[in-house]
């Protein structure tokens, strides 16, 4: 038990937390702009994926990491455009639809994947992102390694949560756009697209998870590899309705889980505790079951979630 | 100018057009795929469907695949005739086949051991798909998330148990221990992989059409499918309706799994199912939930996976041509089925 918690307090370990939350945090604000907007993206999961090879070879082909990092968001917002035009325009069943693009996309990342390098008996490999201090910043104890001596993504990600937090409770658009989730023929009646601004929040939406799935193979493992999702787009989809739609929350989530992750992570390598590794990652599944029970008679999930807007219908 | 207007009676003549029109569409869309990878098309798809249908033994193979995909299929028409959004056959599957190898490894006769492995898979899988159910049923928990999350927590659970418990103590492989050889499903055709759970899943489909078109409770999936607010008011007891059908969903689901490991592994690993469970919201979409079309649609699903290989052999199109055609095929069929609501009329020739 001592040991385990001199692990906890190590800060490398809570560097890692902060580390391995960042692409959680990225797919998990860009399915909640999804849900917020009226619109369940089951399609994260392979979005995540296409993106992290398109990012990779993207990067591997021109040398820049940021122009790989920008065709991961292109990729994701591409995906995002086709599931908005499926689930939106045609008012197609969410859910199948987003199987649907899973498996299509999860599908096209492997064909493009070995068209492009072919099969290797090494995997191609990048020189990810390396971490950028910040002046004075990093000199802090603990506070400093931890969060400002990190990769420019890490930043961003940390940022990324209160302007989220900005745009959906504070602006106009955040404003229409959870009007189109909660009682999208309210929203209409006031002069509001609803169709757009479902559009625009799925769109952003596949760019943020497009991002999330590029900083795995960009800054976390430096490879594209077919297991380098993992499930960790379900995840995001728990880590919503665990974080109950909120920026912040959803953020805590990712923390939470991500902590969860890295605990695990350093038990299998120091062969301590008998508790096989899978309790942990099994964790924010069951967590999310038992809160979507405990949480359902408050009804926070966005009201018109998984319901198709035809404006004609009334 | 054409303009699109909610259709007022069904149109029987779709079922078999519109899933056609998908497939059709979707080997459009991948051909595109075929012509960059630099291959002739019409090549690459006659190899595939060739050397899948092309001897005997290939034919018993794809039979063989498209066993586990008929009964995912049938779960997943099962449930969403009731609108009980069930994506969780993976992991139904991988329950069953958890059961499955369980019960296979205690010696007992053979025709016993068969019998309990599918009983008992069944169980696993309708316990596993019963959860959603009464969450959705007790709790108003939403249905689609919680049994696409349950996979997750089944697939880490099997993980936990085969590199765990099961693990092989001599190879230290995560593999559990195999199953009794009399446990093993008997071969239909000497030679081949044909074992009894193909025709099982073939026979499946048939009862459930029988269950879904000519029994009460069959009725009452359809109704509290079509419209659960008349189905209460005619005194059905939805969620006793709703539960019951999970579990034979689950139940199917879990099927799959058993003959997975009774007749082609013997054992269950980690990549027992290349994504059958989802396969079968593919195959039970383009069936349109009818489970007589479950069967045609999940062969056609195996000729591909079963063909693909060859064709990438031949061609050099990556394999993996195959699971974006069932990506494809599904978003297609999605879209296809507007048809069934809506029809294109032509109105006033300038616009």
């Amino acid at each position: 038990m001592i040991a385990v918690l001199d692990q906890i307090l190590q800060v490398g370990f809570l560097a890692a937390i902060v580390r391995i939350a960042t692409p959680l945090i990225f797919a998990t604000l860009g399915e909640m702009f999804s849900e917020r907007s009226g619109v369940l993206n089951l399609g994260i999961e392979g979005i995540m994926l296409i993106s992290a090879m398109t990012g990779f070879s993207a990067a591997y082909y021109s040398g820049s990491l940021w122009v790989g990092i920008a065709a991961a968001a292109a990729t994701g917002a591409l995906l995002g455009f086709l599931h908005a035009v499926l689930t939106v325009a045609l008012g197609l069943s969410q859910h199948v639809a987003g199987i649907g693009l899973t498996l299509f996309s999860t599908g096209l990342a492997f064909f493009l994947f070995r068209l492009i390098f072919g099969q290797q008996a090494t995997p191609p490999s990048i020189t990810g992102f390396a971490t950028v201090p910040i002046p004075l910043l990093s000199q802090i104890p603990v506070l400093g390694p931890v969060i400002f001596n990190q990769f420019t993504l890490v930043y961003i990600a940390i940022l990324a949560v209160p302007l989220a937090a900005f745009v959906l409770y504070r602006t106009p658009w955040g404003l229409a756009l959870r009007m189109a989730g909660e009682n999208p023929r309210a929203a209409d009646s006031a002069g509001v697209s609803v169709i757009r601004i479902r559009f625009q929040a799925v769109v952003l939406g596949g760019a943020l998870m497009g991002i999330a799935g590029a900083f795995l193979s960009m800054a976390q493992f430096n490879a594209f590899t077919f297991g380098v999702i993992s499930g960790r787009g379900w995840v995001a989809i728990a880590l919503v309705v665990f974080g109950r739609w909120d920026p912040w929350r959803c953020a805590g989530a990712a923390l939470l889980f991500a902590a969860i992750d890295a605990l695990q992570l350093r038990l299998q390598a120091s062969g301590l505790g008998h508790i096989p590794y899978q309790a942990f990652l099994v964790l924010p599944f069951v967590l999310t079951i038992v809160a979507m029970a405990l949480i359902s008679r408050n009804a926070v999930a966005p009201a018109a979630l998984l319901k198709p807007f035809r404006r004609e219908e009334r | 100018m054409w303009k699109l207007e909610p259709r007022t009676a069904s149109a029987p003549w779709l079922n078999l057009t519109l899933p056609l029109l998908a497939i059709a569409l979707a080997l459009a869309l991948c051909s595109g795929l075929i012509a960059i990878a630099g291959a002739n098309v019409f090549e690459a798809y006659g190899i595939m469907i060739g050397s899948a249908l092309g001897s005997e033994l290939n034919i018993t193979e794809t039979l063989v695949k498209a066993a586990p995909m008929i009964f995912t299929g049938l779960a997943v028409a099962v449930a969403f005739r009731a609108k009980f959004w069930n994506i969780g056959a993976e992991g139904q599957l991988m329950a069953g086949a958890v059961a499955a190898a369980f019960i296979g490894a205690f010696p007992m006769p053979g025709p016993l051991a068969m019998l309990l492995m599918a009983l008992g898979g069944a169980a696993a899988g309708g316990l596993v798909a019963l959860v959603p159910a009464l969450l959705r049923v007790n709790l108003k928990v939403d249905d689609v998330v919680s049994s696409l999350l349950l996979n997750s927590v089944v697939f880490f659970a099997v993980m936990a148990l085969i590199e765990g418990p099961w693990k092989d103590p001599f190879s230290g492989y995560p593999i559990s221990p195999p199953i009794e050889d009399s446990a093993g499903l008997p071969r239909l055709i000497e030679g081949t992989r044909l074992h009894l759970g193909v025709l099982a899943a073939f026979v499946a489909a048939g009862l459930v059409w029988l269950l879904m078109s000519r029994t009460t409770l069959g009725f009452k999936i359809r109704v509290t499918g079509e419209n659960a607010q008349a189905a209460r008011y005619g005194g059905i007891a939805v969620g006793r309706v709703i539960v019951l059908t999970a579990l034979i969903s689950g139940g199917l689901a879990g099927l799959a799994g058993v003959g997975e490991v009774g007749g082609v592994h013997f054992q269950v690993m980690s990549d027992l199912s290349p994504g059958f469970g989802y396969s079968g919201i593919v195959i039970a979409m383009l069936a349109r939930l009818n489970p007589l079309g479950v069967v045609p649609a999940a062969v056609f699903f195996a000729i591909v996976m079963t063909g693909a290989e060859a064709m990438s052999r031949a061609t050099g199109v990556p394999v993996f041509l195959a699971d974006v055609l069932q990506g494809t095929t599904l978003l297609a069929m999605l879209v296809a089925l507007l048809f069934t609501s809506y029809r294109i009329r032509r109105i006033g020739a300038a616009a």
